[in-house]
Protein backbone atom coordinates (compact mmCIF):
# COMPACT_ATOMS: atom_id res chain seq x y z
CA UNK A 1 0.00 0.00 0.00
CA UNK A 2 2.95 2.30 0.44
CA UNK A 3 5.10 1.07 -2.45
CA UNK A 4 7.91 -0.18 -0.26
CA UNK A 5 8.57 3.01 1.68
CA UNK A 6 7.69 3.78 5.28
CA UNK A 7 4.78 6.21 5.26
CA UNK A 8 4.22 8.22 8.38
CA UNK A 9 1.80 10.63 9.99
CA UNK A 10 3.41 13.76 11.45
CA UNK A 11 2.06 14.68 14.88
CA UNK A 12 2.47 18.24 16.25
CA UNK A 13 1.81 19.56 19.76
CA UNK A 14 1.16 23.15 20.79
CA UNK A 15 1.20 25.32 23.90
CA UNK A 16 0.70 23.60 27.27
CA UNK A 17 0.24 20.25 25.56
CA UNK A 18 3.71 20.49 24.02
CA UNK A 19 5.15 21.09 27.49
CA UNK A 20 3.16 18.19 28.97
CA UNK A 21 4.27 15.79 26.22
CA UNK A 22 7.84 17.12 26.42
CA UNK A 23 8.45 17.52 22.66
CA UNK A 24 6.96 19.37 19.73
CA UNK A 25 6.45 16.52 17.29
CA UNK A 26 6.22 12.78 16.77
CA UNK A 27 6.23 10.59 13.68
CA UNK A 28 3.77 7.70 13.68
CA UNK A 29 3.93 4.80 11.25
CA UNK A 30 0.75 4.69 9.24
CA UNK A 31 -0.63 1.20 9.83
CA UNK A 32 -4.04 -0.42 9.80
CA UNK A 33 -4.33 0.19 13.55
CA UNK A 34 -4.25 3.94 13.04
CA UNK A 35 -7.52 4.95 11.41
CA UNK A 36 -8.54 8.09 13.28
CA UNK A 37 -7.18 11.10 15.16
CA UNK A 38 -8.12 9.33 18.40
CA UNK A 39 -6.09 6.26 17.37
CA UNK A 40 -3.04 8.50 16.80
CA UNK A 41 -3.33 9.95 20.33
CA UNK A 42 -4.05 6.62 22.03
CA UNK A 43 -1.14 4.91 20.29
CA UNK A 44 1.26 7.50 21.69
CA UNK A 45 -0.21 8.64 25.00
CA UNK A 46 -3.14 6.44 26.09
CA UNK A 47 -6.56 7.90 26.86
CA UNK A 48 -7.07 11.44 25.52
CA UNK A 49 -7.46 14.21 28.13
CA UNK A 50 -10.71 16.17 28.42
CA UNK A 51 -10.93 19.25 26.20
CA UNK A 52 -8.26 17.99 23.79
CA UNK A 53 -8.49 19.84 20.46
CA UNK A 54 -7.12 18.49 17.18
CA UNK A 55 -6.54 19.36 13.54
CA UNK A 56 -5.79 17.28 10.44
CA UNK A 57 -3.84 19.02 7.69
CA UNK A 58 -4.48 22.35 9.42
CA UNK A 59 -8.28 22.01 9.55
CA UNK A 60 -10.21 21.44 12.79
CA UNK A 61 -10.85 17.76 13.49
CA UNK A 62 -12.39 15.47 16.08
CA UNK A 63 -11.13 12.26 17.63
CA UNK A 64 -13.19 10.26 15.11
CA UNK A 65 -11.84 12.17 12.08
CA UNK A 66 -10.07 9.70 9.72
CA UNK A 67 -6.33 10.03 9.10
CA UNK A 68 -4.29 8.86 6.11
CA UNK A 69 -0.68 8.45 4.98
CA UNK A 70 1.26 11.69 5.02
CA UNK A 71 -1.27 13.63 7.10
CA UNK A 72 -0.21 16.32 9.56
CA UNK A 73 -2.15 15.79 12.80
CA UNK A 74 -1.98 18.48 15.49
CA UNK A 75 -3.08 18.32 19.12
CA UNK A 76 -3.59 21.38 21.29
CA UNK A 77 -5.41 22.68 24.37
CA UNK A 78 -8.45 25.00 24.18
CA UNK A 79 -7.57 28.15 22.24
CA UNK A 80 -7.25 31.56 23.93
CA UNK A 81 -6.77 34.15 21.17
CA UNK A 82 -8.45 37.51 20.67
CA UNK B 1 -11.14 39.56 2.59
CA UNK B 2 -7.95 40.48 4.40
CA UNK B 3 -6.47 38.50 7.27
CA UNK B 4 -3.08 39.44 8.69
CA UNK B 5 -0.81 38.36 11.53
CA UNK B 6 1.67 40.82 13.02
CA UNK B 7 4.78 39.85 15.00
CA UNK B 8 5.28 43.55 15.92
CA UNK B 9 2.85 46.21 17.26
CA UNK B 10 0.35 47.43 14.66
CA UNK B 11 -1.98 50.42 14.45
CA UNK B 12 -5.56 49.16 13.94
CA UNK B 13 -6.87 52.59 13.02
CA UNK B 14 -4.25 52.93 10.27
CA UNK B 15 -5.31 49.52 8.91
CA UNK B 16 -8.94 50.66 8.86
CA UNK B 17 -8.05 53.90 7.07
CA UNK B 18 -5.79 52.12 4.59
CA UNK B 19 -8.56 49.66 3.74
CA UNK B 20 -11.16 52.43 3.44
CA UNK B 21 -9.09 54.09 0.72
CA UNK B 22 -9.74 50.98 -1.41
CA UNK B 23 -13.48 50.60 -0.69
CA UNK B 24 -16.58 52.03 -2.41
CA UNK B 25 -17.55 53.92 0.74
CA UNK B 26 -20.54 55.57 -0.96
CA UNK B 27 -22.19 52.12 -0.86
CA UNK B 28 -21.06 51.13 2.63
CA UNK B 29 -23.21 52.94 5.15
CA UNK B 30 -21.89 51.10 8.19
CA UNK B 31 -18.51 50.16 9.61
CA UNK B 32 -18.27 48.18 12.83
CA UNK B 33 -14.83 47.94 14.45
CA UNK B 34 -13.64 45.89 17.40
CA UNK B 35 -10.13 46.49 18.70
CA UNK B 36 -8.89 44.37 21.61
CA UNK B 37 -5.91 45.36 23.78
CA UNK B 38 -3.78 43.48 26.24
CA UNK B 39 -4.79 44.21 29.85
CA UNK B 40 -2.27 44.38 32.70
CA UNK B 41 -4.48 42.18 34.87
CA UNK B 42 -6.19 38.79 34.55
CA UNK B 43 -7.92 36.68 37.20
CA UNK B 44 -6.83 39.00 40.04
CA UNK B 45 -3.13 38.95 39.06
CA UNK B 46 -0.90 41.67 37.63
CA UNK B 47 0.24 40.61 34.18
CA UNK B 48 3.48 42.13 32.88
CA UNK B 49 3.75 40.50 29.45
CA UNK B 50 2.12 38.01 27.15
CA UNK B 51 3.41 35.52 24.61
CA UNK B 52 0.92 34.59 21.89
CA UNK B 53 1.72 31.22 20.39
CA UNK B 54 0.06 30.24 17.11
CA UNK B 55 0.08 27.42 14.55
CA UNK B 56 1.79 28.90 11.48
CA UNK B 57 -0.27 28.05 8.43
CA UNK B 58 -3.36 26.80 10.24
CA UNK B 59 -3.94 30.06 12.11
CA UNK B 60 -4.06 32.07 8.87
CA UNK B 61 -6.25 29.44 7.15
CA UNK B 62 -8.63 29.26 10.09
CA UNK B 63 -9.09 33.03 10.26
CA UNK B 64 -9.74 33.04 6.50
CA UNK B 65 -12.31 30.25 6.97
CA UNK B 66 -14.09 32.17 9.75
CA UNK B 67 -14.24 35.33 7.61
CA UNK B 68 -15.37 33.37 4.52
CA UNK B 69 -18.20 31.77 6.51
CA UNK B 70 -19.30 35.20 7.74
CA UNK B 71 -19.22 36.47 4.14
CA UNK B 72 -21.48 33.57 3.14
CA UNK B 73 -23.93 34.37 5.95
CA UNK B 74 -23.85 38.16 5.32
CA UNK B 75 -22.98 38.43 1.58
CA UNK B 76 -22.81 42.22 1.60
CA UNK B 77 -19.93 42.56 4.07
CA UNK B 78 -16.25 43.45 3.61
CA UNK B 79 -13.84 42.42 6.40
CA UNK B 80 -10.41 43.26 7.74
CA UNK B 81 -8.99 41.02 10.49
CA UNK B 82 -5.59 41.41 12.14
CA UNK B 83 -4.04 39.62 15.12
CA UNK B 84 -0.75 39.86 17.02
CA UNK B 85 1.55 36.89 17.57
CA UNK B 86 4.67 36.57 19.71
CA UNK B 87 5.67 38.84 22.60
CA UNK B 88 3.08 41.48 23.56
CA UNK B 89 3.11 44.17 26.25
CA UNK B 90 0.16 45.70 28.12
CA UNK B 91 -1.90 48.27 26.15
CA UNK B 92 -0.73 46.91 22.80
CA UNK B 93 -3.44 45.89 20.35
CA UNK B 94 -4.04 42.13 20.18
CA UNK B 95 -6.85 41.92 17.65
CA UNK B 96 -8.73 44.00 15.08
CA UNK B 97 -12.02 42.98 13.47
CA UNK B 98 -13.48 45.59 11.10
CA UNK B 99 -16.61 44.93 9.03
CA UNK B 100 -18.15 47.23 6.44
CA UNK B 101 -21.67 46.79 5.08
CA UNK B 102 -24.48 48.76 3.46
CA UNK B 103 -26.42 48.71 6.72
CA UNK B 104 -25.63 48.62 10.44
CA UNK B 105 -27.11 45.28 11.48
CA UNK B 106 -24.99 43.12 9.16
CA UNK B 107 -21.83 45.07 10.05
CA UNK B 108 -22.44 44.85 13.79
CA UNK B 109 -23.58 41.21 13.86
CA UNK B 110 -20.81 39.97 11.56
CA UNK B 111 -18.16 41.81 13.59
CA UNK B 112 -19.38 40.19 16.78
CA UNK B 113 -19.66 36.72 15.19
CA UNK B 114 -16.17 36.85 13.68
CA UNK B 115 -14.66 37.96 17.00
CA UNK B 116 -16.39 35.25 19.06
CA UNK B 117 -15.49 32.52 16.58
CA UNK B 118 -11.89 33.74 16.45
CA UNK B 119 -11.69 33.54 20.24
CA UNK B 120 -13.17 30.04 20.42
CA UNK B 121 -11.77 28.38 17.28
CA UNK B 122 -8.61 30.01 15.89
CA UNK B 123 -5.35 28.40 17.08
CA UNK B 124 -3.81 31.02 19.39
CA UNK B 125 -2.62 30.37 22.93
CA UNK B 126 -1.73 33.01 25.54
CA UNK B 127 1.08 32.56 28.04
CA UNK B 128 1.23 35.26 30.72
CA UNK B 129 4.22 36.53 32.68
CA UNK B 130 3.15 37.74 36.12
CA UNK B 131 4.63 40.43 38.37
CA UNK B 132 6.65 37.87 40.36
CA UNK B 133 8.29 36.55 37.18
CA UNK B 134 6.34 33.30 37.00
CA UNK B 135 4.59 32.29 33.78
CA UNK B 136 1.30 30.53 33.19
CA UNK B 137 -0.83 29.44 30.23
CA UNK B 138 -4.24 31.10 30.03
CA UNK B 139 -6.69 28.22 30.39
CA UNK B 140 -9.73 29.89 28.85
CA UNK B 141 -11.02 33.19 27.55
CA UNK B 142 -13.34 35.19 29.80
CA UNK B 143 -16.72 33.89 28.62
CA UNK B 144 -18.90 36.49 26.92
CA UNK B 145 -17.51 39.48 28.86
Amino acid sequence: MCRGRQVTITVLYFARLREDVGRERDEVASTGDVQTVGDVWRGLHGEPPARLMAAVNQAHARLDTPVADGDEVAFFPPVTGG
Amino acid sequence: MAVRLFARPFDPWALVQERERQLPLERLGACSVFAGRMRDFNEDEDVRALFLEHYPGMTERDLERIVAEAETRWPSITCEVAHRVGAVEPAEILVLVAVWSAHRVAARDACSEILERLKHEAPFWKRERLADGTERWVERNTPGQ
